[in-house]
């Protein structure tokens, strides 16, 4: 027998208590929705929650989020940034900074090399202060948000799902997605919350209120 | 309403005290108390530790010596429990149909004294006088099997004359847990240690609880320490009168 | 089929025999107080925001129970799904064979070493050791598993493998032993955890960008979509599962999701109940390989070891339903006071005492199901709602039971359980008995104390003083004062019992 027989063989013959007929959803699960968490203001509550994990969170109308992406790249003095594939034209204004371009795709020492790097999110989740990637166009591959240690993350609010559940029934489970709930951290130390391993170490949130 | 008093096996031989407690404290709010001499163990130590058919005599017995009553209170939050939630595991495992039927029959019936005061007889003010700086340890089985939550608390409140202090990291368990002290008398000892340090913290003159197990394993090491510091079941207290201090 | 290998660490004494070094250990037990009491009051403080907290721990509940009933089903369908997402999965039976596979895929790439993502599945069945045989150096990535790996440490907890080191112990491995592995701690370390968290940064930046293989283990998998998620906080996991050209996931089987959609449950769970935090700072998604972004190859190990035992156990199959957040490690009284190197497992702590002897069979770790006092912390604290308290009785049960069928002879507990039983359960016996303690009381106590006591009770009366039981017991007493109504007090008849 090879070790898929042997381990279905066995998990089947642990599972000889369960009669035949029963149906894999027959257990029941209560379901339906349970409280609501995020209550009525849901941009209000994931700009408190995203600056609850260190976040830089800022909220500017759409016709200035240039500027406020301006703005954090100036605050840390970066030098060059990354603009995935379909980042909205002009997001990223002329300034101190070189931009670079996934296109070709950048290579790795590139891509370390780099200060920051400003994306889109595709979904936002207001209770816990977090911003979905699905690395569509505007994110780019997982990489380019991995590498520069600035994170921009530009969030329209229409994008913000008040809880976990809407945010998960949003997303796409064929494109790779990652959830961002602050700058990279650790609390292997003590049990103790320390920002800043190996994932960018500032994060900055720029809202833009009118969609 | 037929109240039966399940005094425990543990309660029994050494602190018939508590019994007596009960008893009067029942009586003097209107209640009769019935003691069915059949009555031994509810089993609790043996199935603790594992001697799960030892188990089955003592099952079969309380559920037979205490069928038919309105309400059997047991002075211990671990026995109650143990009656309520594990009686029905043994009866399935080892006995038969009549008695499966008969614990769940008597299980419910089945209350820590807390839950009778509070749930059956509806009261928190009993009438007690104790004018002593007392702090209270909810074992663990009163706290997060059977749930008493506060009502312990409730009635200590409303008793004349105390001074009831909270104690540090009260809902810590205080490392008796049966023949764990026995057999694992190390932990057990670094987490006596920890509780007397706490309830030594509040400068109470008595720790109270429900349930005189842990409070011979707390009370033993504070009298090993010579600490003064009294250990008292909750029944004890609510059954003290303005009479007694006199 | 057997139960699992390399669980249990060879050489571990009983419980309680490791506990007493470990109590003995001061700064242990400092380092141990301090981290798990921050760690209760966070957690305690982000469930308490969820109204609907219970609710969701019983949702979770019944995922993981209606799961685990058709497991089969299930693990054939995220085969499906994972082999037409572009992965190849695999199954091995125990961990040797688990082994195999990955040193196997590790060597097809030609690679020499491995970066790799914390993983419970992968400790448990030895693979650093077993790349090591083969030639493949595995690195390390989680800051807690990289303090363990450089101090040639053990891990003790489940989620913080390094919670027994406190952070002047963490810098001293960290300066003694990076240059070992690579790129040395910077001069002048402090033993400020930013700073801590820096080197480990600088030390392991330059393993990620060269990796060309990753390891990684899984939180969950949904089986309709064939997703599998990690879940971390430091940014190692991301790098592991994205920049290297393979990536080697190793799964138990117990971790598959019916789908997609039940992560809404646990992703609401597991952070709250494991760091505290309402979310993660990352978690990562991916379902079989992407065009151009992250690895090239991917490949899912399916792991049974001793899983397809526990789960024929009826009562025992809950323990399955672990999601590994710890919180049970953290508010046990126990595990506070002896950390997990006691427990002689992979898995310690609460969870560890019902998980570890089921893996590896009861007899092999008979002394863990002991290692608790029933106080049922655990059980309030686990998002899955798992009855430790109950799994641990079982378990006992089975340990007795399993020392009768080996032995000739019973065991001296046995015998003192036996004797007890035939008093406990005849009230006459009982009666007889409290009369000779009530007159051997006497004797040995003063002042109504008893200090020593023989035997086994020595260990009791080393620390405790035993009150003399009670001249007179209670039921004694009822019978010379009240009249003897309720002696042999006839029952109703619907109250009867037959024996």
């Amino acid at each position: 027998m090879n070790g898929r027989e042997t381990v279905l063989s066995a998990v089947r013959a642990a599972l000889s208590g369960v009669p035949g007929s029963e149906d894999p959803d027959d257990t029941p699960v209560s379901s339906g929705r349970r409280a609501d968490h995020a209550g009525p203001d849901v941009v209000g509550l994931f700009a408190e929650r995203a600056a609850e994990y260190r976040a830089r969170v800022v909220r500017v109308p759409a016709s200035g989020a240039a500027a406020a992406v301006a703005r954090a790249l100036a605050r840390t003095g970066a030098r060059s940034v990354v603009v995935p594939p379909g980042l909205p034209e002009g997001l990223v204004p002329e300034g101190e900074w070189s931009l670079l371009t996934d296109v070709p795709p950048l290579s790795v020492g590139q891509l370390d090399a780099a200060d920051a790097v400003v994306t889109t999110v595709a979904v936002a989740i207001a209770v816990t202060g977090t911003v979905i990637l699905d690395h569509g166009p505007g994110q780019g591959r997982r990489v380019l948000t991995l590498l520069p240690d600035q994170h921009i993350c530009v969030v329209r609010a229409d994008r913000i799902a008040p809880d976990v559940p809407e945010a998960m029934g949003l997303l796409d489970p064929d494109q790779p997605l990652t959830l961002i709930s602050g700058p990279s951290a650790t609390s292997d130390i003590e049990l103790d919350r320390v920002e800043g391993v190996h994932g960018p170490r500032t994060l900055d949130i720029v809202v833009l209120e009118d969609g | 309403m037929r109240i039966a008093l399940f005094i425990t096996c543990f309660n029994d031989t050494m602190f018939p005290r508590t019994g007596r407690a009960v008893t009067a404290l029942l009586e003097r709010l209107g209640h009769s108390v019935e003691f069915p001499q059949g009555q031994t163990c509810c089993g609790q130590m043996h199935f603790n530790t594992g001697y799960r058919p030892e188990t089955l005599p003592m099952v079969r017995r309380f559920a037979e010596v205490f069928a038919g009553y309105d309400a059997v209170v047991a002075p211990s939050g671990s026995c109650a429990g143990m009656v309520r939630d594990h009686h029905r595991v043994v009866a399935a495992q080892y006995g038969d149909a009549a008695l499966t039927e008969a614990v769940e029959q008597v299980a419910p019936t089945v209350y820590e004294l807390s839950e009778l005061l509070v749930d059956v007889l509806g009261v928190t003010d009993v009438g007690a006088y104790f004018p002593h700086r007392v702090t209270y340890h909810p074992t663990c089985h009163s706290l997060r099997m059977l749930r008493v939550g506060d009502r312990p608390l409730r009635l200590l409140r409303a008793v004349r004359g105390i001074d009831l202090v909270e104690l540090p990291a009260a809902e810590s368990c205080c490392g008796f847990g049966g023949t764990f002290a026995l057999k694992n008398a190390d932990v057990s000892n670094a987490m006596l240690a920890d509780k007397m340090r706490h309830v030594q913290d509040t400068g109470a003159e008595f720790l109270c609880a429900g349930d005189n197990s842990c409070l011979t394993h707390i009370g033993g090491g504070l009298s090993r320490l010579r600490t003064g510091v009294g250990t008292m079941h909750l029944a004890e207290i609510l059954a003290a009168t303005e009479g007694d201090a006199r | 089929m057997s139960g699992a290998d390399n669980v249990v660490w060879l050489g571990t004494p009983a419980f309680p025999e490791a506990a007493r070094t470990a109590l003995a250990d001061t700064r242990l037990r400092a380092n141990l107080r301090r981290a798990t009491g921050t760690i209760r009051d966070k957690r305690l403080a982000v469930a308490a925001e969820l109204e609907d907290w219970e609710d969701l721990r019983e949702t979770a509940a019944q995922v993981k129970r209606r799961t685990l009933r058709h497991l089969d089903h299930h693990l054939l369908r995220l085969e499906k799904s994972v082999s037409a997402a572009g992965g190849v999965v695999h199954w091995a039976a125990d961990a040797a064979e688990a082994n195999r596979i990955v040193t196997a895929l590790v060597r097809a790439t030609g690679e020499e070493e491995v970066v790799k993502v914390k993983s419970m599945a992968t400790q448990e069945i030895g693979l650093n050791e077993a790349l090591a045989d083969a030639g493949i150096r595995a690195y390390e990535t989680d800051l807690a598993e990289l303090i363990v790996q450089l101090g040639g440490d053990r891990p003790s907890h489940i989620l913080v493998p390094a919670i027994h080191r406190g952070r002047s112990e963490i810098r001293e491995i960290f300066r003694r032993e990076m240059g070992e592995w690579g790129r040395p701690a910077p001069e002048g370390l402090t033993d400020e955890p930013r700073d801590l968290a820096e080197a480990a940064r600088l030390h392991l930046r330059e393993k990620f960008l060269r990796a060309k293989v990753a390891v990684s283990g899984a939180n969950f998998a949904a089986a309709d979509t064939g997703t599998v998620v990690v879940v971390e906080s430091e940014g190692n996991g991301r790098m592991c599962l994205t920049l290297p050209e393979t990536l080697i996931t190793v799964m138990g089987i117990e971790k598959v999701l019916p789908s997609f959609a039940d992560l809404e449950v646990f992703l609401q769970l597991l952070p709250r109940s494991s760091t505290g935090e309402r979310m993660n700072p990352y978690t990562s998604l991916w379902t079989g390989v992407s065009e151009g972004d992250g690895p090239r190859n991917f490949h899912l190990v399916l792991l049974d070891n001793g899983r397809s035992v526990t789960l024929a156990d009826e009562v025992g199959r809950q323990a399955l339903a672990c999601i590994r957040c710890s919180a049970c490690l953290n508010v046990c009284p126990v595990y506070e006071r002896t950390g997990g190197h006691a427990y002689g497992s992979v898995y310690p702590g609460p969870i560890g005492a019902v998980l570890t002897p089921q893996l590896v069979g009861v007899k092999n770790a008979a002394s863990l199901p002991f290692a608790s006092t029933l106080c049922g912390a655990c059980y309030d604290a686990c998002p899955v709602k798992i009855d430790i308290p109950e799994v641990l009785v079982h378990l006992r049960a089975e340990a007795v039971e399993a020392k009768r069928r080996d032995r000739l002879l019973p065991t001296p507990e046995a015998l003192a359980m036996k004797a007890a039983g035939a008093v406990l359960s005849s009230p006459r016996r009982l009666a007889a008995v409290q009369r000779l303690a009530a007159l051997g009381g006497r004797l040995i106590a003063r002042d109504g104390r008893i200090g020593a006591l023989p035997g086994p009770f020595a260990r009791w009366s080393g620390t405790r003083d035993t009150p003399a039981p009670a001249r007179e017991s209670l039921r004694a007493w009822w019978r010379r004062t009240r009249t003897p109504t309720s002696e042999d007090r006839p029952t109703t008849t619907e109250g009867k019992v037959r024996r």
